[in-house]
Order: structure tokens, then C-alpha cells, then sequence
């Protein structure tokens, strides 16, 4: 909780509520129905810093807001990076952007990555599908301060491969001889030659001192809880899990109570939490 | 075969098997190699055999008239291929490819039968393990049905 950069603190006179206007400089397919894009303030100022796994509530005009991760390099502050998947009417419109267009941002909200608190520990990041674009910002931290962590390992699951996020990155991490990089996919045909099958079995496949380990997850809930248990399994205790949750928000400063899941408001105190505070209500069906 | 010794006794599948059970195994295996691209099996062909893969990598495939050869799984080192033999009518329900060089340690099914006939102790042990192995296959099979990933096209 220590690098949380709270959006009122840095972008005076601009209050939480208030969408500060930015340009749109480029959007990027990177698969079927997920786009990338890089954005400027229009006020020429530089972008609101952000800790890795806060997120900003984007704005497009006459359309709507929506909660979308960061998922672009902290250190790297001239540009705001977003990674959106097309799944509803705002995200629709954004995909329909155009480089010049004009669009809100209000934000950063929310919890970061222990990112910190993991120094000196091995590290287990795992993504399900578009839950690779929040923990984008934590693997350059990571890469950047490389000597503080011990093992750092990326476990990514998707569909299929035409639905891998960040192909090149993923590449140039693969080819590092300090991050072991394991994907897996539910389905392929010719020419994938990598790993079939969901995520959790690639958990028993990297090394790592479970006494040691941090691991951060984001993705499906299911996906989560399942690869939480392999990780149980493992001897990585509950307190070293982190989750990245994922509701419905509407204001993403805690006033309104659309994002509530049972006592937490998930906008403000998640989206990232320790697993221990969303346990039991990760197994409440109506949650 | 006294080479292969080592190789079994460290095979994850096998990892606390008594003695007596690893020279019983031993009597039933051989090692085998495959080139990448090599077919290991073929769907409805006599399950003769299995592997524990010691290097590389196989893939289950699937033969779908619409999409060609659909892998569903792979199996990585450490891991074991085939349950087909355990059970009649003893036929391979799928294609194994091998995708890049692999090694492994193939198993004589109707050797190894016969032992878990003479020696139940030896049968059990075996049933255990592949038990354990077909659960969590299920269970990766189930949430792979899921489609958690979010929309189709």
C-alpha cells in the first residue's frame, strides 16, 4: 500500500470526479478484440503517476465510463498506456477511436501490487487472458529493479494462441535468461508447438521456495481459485497471495457502492487485495 | 535395462516406489526416442504401451474434420502418457505427437499387466498413481470447458 498514488494529491486543480480531457496518439490491435492505446494529456502536462495495478475510469464522450487497468511502465510517465478488451458499449466506442480523438480520464484509483513488499522473495505472476494487462506495469518494475527479487516467474494462460496479448514482449522476456516465462493455451492447432492445457499445470512445472514466494494473480475468478489451490498445494502461504478483483464500478472512488462485494468496496480498497481479505467471498456464489 | 534404472527411480511419477517395485518395472521398459513431428500413437490402435516422458514435449491430439489436428493437451517431462492400457478394450483414444525431440521410457503394457496380476501390491501402487493422474487430468479438463476467458467470436 506504501507507493498508492492517490489522483486528488497530483492533478490539482482537477478533482476526483473531474475527467482530465487526453489525446488519443495511437491504438494498437493486439488480438481480435483487444486494442492497446497510448494517450497524452490535452492540458500538456504529463499524465498522472501510477502504481502498478491501478487503474484509471475512462471516458468516452456521450457514451460512458469504464474501470480500466494501467497497463504501461511507471517509469516511463510521458504516455498513458491502456490495454482494453471490446466487451460492452464504452469499450466498443473506445476501440473506435481514432488517433487525435479526445477522450476523460479520471484516475488512478485504487490498490497496487506488493511489488515492495515481494523484494528478497521469489515471485510468481500469473495471468488468465486480458489479466495479463495489469500485471504488464509489475513485470517492468520488476525488470527494471531486477536484483531485488530472487526466482521471477510468468505463468499466462489464454484461449488460444491468436489470443496471446504482447507477443513481442512476451518474446524479449522469454529470451531472458532471469525471467522463466511459461504459456499455456486451452486449444491450438498447427504451428503452436507450446503448452496445451489451463494454467494450473504449470505450477508443479518452475521451481520456487514456497516459504519465499509472492504470487500475483489476475484473470478470471475461476482461474484464480483454482490456481490458488496449486499454489496451496505448493506450500505458498495464504499470505503471500495476491488477487486482482474485478466488479462492476460506476463512480471508482468509493462513493457510489456499485463495486461492493460484501464489506469492501473493490474500487477503493482493491482492486488488488490479499487473498486472506477476499477468501470467503471468492466462495460465496452470489458475491 | 540397468541403465534405465536411474532414469525410472527419478521419474516424478514414480517418486517412492519401493525397490522391489521399481526392478519389476524395470523388467518391463525400454527407452525410446521420438523426432519432432514423429507420431507416438493413433486413435484406435492397440494400447501397448506407455511413456513417462523424460525430455521434450507430446501433444494429444484431436482430429477434427472442420479444423484439421486440435492439440488438447500436451505432457511435459516428469509426466505420464497413456491410461489406455490399463483398461480394455485397450485402444489409444487419441493421436500423441511428439513436437520436438523427445525422450522417454516406454512401458510394456502386457508385461506390466501380468506383474500387477502376480504382485496386487504392485497393481494398487499403480492404480494410485494413475488414479491421481486421471483426477487432476478431469478436473483441468472440466475447467478447460469452461471457456473462462472470456467471449467467443
Amino acid at each position: 500500500m506504501e507507493n498508492v498514488i492517490s489522483p486528488t494529491k497530483q492533478s490539482e486543480p482537477h478533482s476526483e470526479m473531474t475527467p482530465r480531457l487526453h489525446t488519443v496518439q495511437s491504438l494498437t490491435h493486439e488480438t481480435r478484440d483487444t486494442f492497446t492505446i497510448e494517450l497524452t494529456p490535452t492540458d500538456g502536462g504529463k499524465p498522472n503517476r501510477f502504481a502498478p495495478g491501478q487503474f484509471n475510469m475512462l471516458y468516452a464522450f456521450g457514451v460512458g465510463e469504464v474501470p480500466i487497468s494501467i497497463s504501461g511502465d511507471p517509469d516511463k510517465p510521458d504516455r498513458l498506456i491502456h490495454t482494453i478488451r471490446e466487451v460492452g458499449t464504452v469499450t466498443k466506442a473506445l476501440a473506435h477511436l481514432r488517433v487525435g480523438s479526445t477522450i476523460g480520464v479520471r484516475g488512478p484509483y485504487g490498490t497496487p501490487w506488493p511489488i515492495d513488499k515481494a523484494k528478497g522473495n521469489d515471485l510468481v505472476i500469473i495471468a488468465g487472458g486480458i489479466g495479463l494487462a495489469p500485471l504488464r506495469p509489475v513485470l517492468y518494475s520488476i525488470l527494471s529493479d531486477r536484483r531485488k527479487y530472487g526466482q521471477v516467474v510468468l505463468l499466462y494462460g489464454t484461449r488460444s494462441p491468436s489470443e496471446l496479448l504482447f507477443r513481442k514482449e512476451l518474446q524479449k522476456w522469454r529470451a531472458r535468461f532471469d525471467l522463466e516465462v511459461k504459456i499455456t493455451v486451452d486449444r491450438a492447432v498447427d504451428p503452436w508447438q507450446g503448452n496445451v492445457g489451463v494454467v494450473t499445470t504449470l505450477i508443479p512445472r518452475v521451481s520456487f521456495d514456497p516459504d519465499q514466494t509472492t504470487a500475483m494473480l489476475c484473470g478470471p475468478e475461476v482461474m484464480m481459485r483454482f490456481s490458488i489451490m496449486e499454489l496451496r498445494k505448493s506450500g505458498i502461504p495464504e499470505e503471500n497471495l495476491f488477487v486482482s478483483m474485478e466488479r462492476n464500478m460506476k463512480c471508482g472512488c468509493g462513493l457510489c457502492g456499485h463495486c461492493q462485494c460484501g464489506p469492501l468496496f473493490v474500487c477503493q480498497d482493491g482492486p488488488v487485495f490479499p487473498y486472506p481479505q477476499v477468501k470467503k467471498l471468492m466462495n460465496i456464489r452470489e458475491m | 535395462m540397468k541403465d534405465l534404472g536411474p532414469y525410472i527411480k527419478e521419474h516424478k511419477f514414480l517418486q517412492g516406489m519401493s525397490n522391489d517395485h521399481f526392478d519389476l518395472l524395470l523388467g518391463c521398459a525400454s527407452n525410446v526416442k521420438f523426432e519432432a513431428g514423429e507420431y507416438i500413437c493413433r486413435e484406435g490402435q492397440e494400447a501397448d504401451k506407455f511413456y513417462f516422458v523424460r525430455h521434450g514435449r507430446m501433444a494429444i491430439e484431436l482430429n477434427l474434420i472442420s479444423q484439421g489436428a486440435v492439440t488438447i493437451q500436451t505432457i511435459d517431462p516428469g509426466e505420464v502418457l497413456g491410461w489406455s492400457w490399463l483398461f480394455p478394450p485397450y485402444v489409444w483414444h487419441f493421436d500423441v505427437r511428439a513436437t520436438e525431440l523427445t525422450r522417454a521410457i516406454a512401458m510394456d503394457a502386457v508385461c506390466l499387466r501380468n506383474k500387477c496380476e502376480e504382485d496386487h501390491n504392485l497393481g494398487y501402487e499403480m492404480m494410485k498413481r494413475f488414479a491421481h493422474v486421471m483426477t487432476k487430468r478431469l478436473a483441468a479438463t472440466r475447467f478447460q470447458l469452461l471457456d473462462v476467458y472470456g467471449k467467443r467470436n
